[in-house]
């Protein structure tokens, strides 16, 4: 699924990465812990969390995620869209919660990793 | 960087209590190892690794410093803190055990997986603690 087509599902919003529309999801992975998160060893994993701070857009960096959903409302600080431009990330806000954004992903086809 | 034979040698210093800063050590490691061509699947777990250690130092010691040393065989992280140090390491080791703030379970940490994931991804760990001194973390990594 390419990321312009999960912001139509999502009715959210790209606010970094917009040249990256193109890029084609295939697992996805919610989480609000980062330890979690890096213990995955898939590369390329969309990941929806509630957290909006810079500990995300590293945790992203160093697992090799290029997609990242901030669900229920949050909101990404200017330092972290600038960190997340550095790294060629997307970033999607989002209004839904967690819960509903993973299930309408589950539904259109987004995998889980496990 | 310092550059003898074969062996890079970097350095930098992490601040206890900055996690703004919080990875940016490892988001260099990870630039370096890129350009030096290192295989991703061993920069990501030498940068997994690394990062988890780097979150460690600012959220339990007042200061540290990651020395990097890659030669053609393997790349070594040593992270040497001045902090609280470890009294009991088999106990820090055991996955779920914490003694992390609730800040440093907000941005998304301190859920006792930290050491037990830098053991997974790393093929050498060698930690060393002194209570009131300070912890020493070296992390190994091989090419073959």
């Amino acid at each position: 699924m390419k990321v312009t087509d999960i912001v139509k599902l999502l009715d959210g919003k790209i606010i970094c990465g917009m040249e990256h529309g193109d890029y084609a999801i295939e697992v996805a992975f919610a989480s609000d812990l980062m330890s979690d998160v890096l213990t995955l060893k898939n590369d390329h994993v969309l990941l929806i969390t509630g957290l909006n701070n810079m500990q995300i857009i590293r945790t992203a960096e160093m697992s090799e995620i290029n997609c990242i959903i901030l669900a229920r409302n949050k909101k990404a600080s200017e330092e972290m869209l600038e960190l997340a431009r550095e790294n060629e990330l997307v970033i999607i806000e989002c209004r839904y919660s967690v819960f509903k954004t993973c299930g309408l992903l589950f539904e259109a086809g987004v995998k889980p990793i496990f | 960087m310092s550059l003898d034979s074969d062996t890079m040698h970097f350095e930098y210093n992490v601040e206890g209590g900055n996690f703004t800063r919080a990875g940016y050590a490892s988001s260099e490691i990870k630039k370096i190892l890129k350009q030096l061509n290192v295989d991703m699947a061993i920069i990501k777990r030498t940068v997994v690794a690394c990062y988890e250690a780097e979150v460690n130092v600012v959220a339990h010691a007042y200061s540290g410093t990651i020395y990097v040393n890659v030669s053609s065989e393997s790349i070594t992280i040593r992270l040497v803190d001045e902090g609280p140090g470890i009294p009991d390491i088999d106990l820090a080791m055991q996955e779920g055990y914490s003694t992390a703030s609730s800040k440093v379970r907000e941005m998304g940490f301190g859920a006792g997986m930290g050491l037990p994931n830098i053991k997974k991804n790393a093929d050498k760990l060698v930690l060393s603690s002194e209570v009131n001194k300070g912890t020493t973390l070296e992390i190994t990594m091989f090419f073959n």
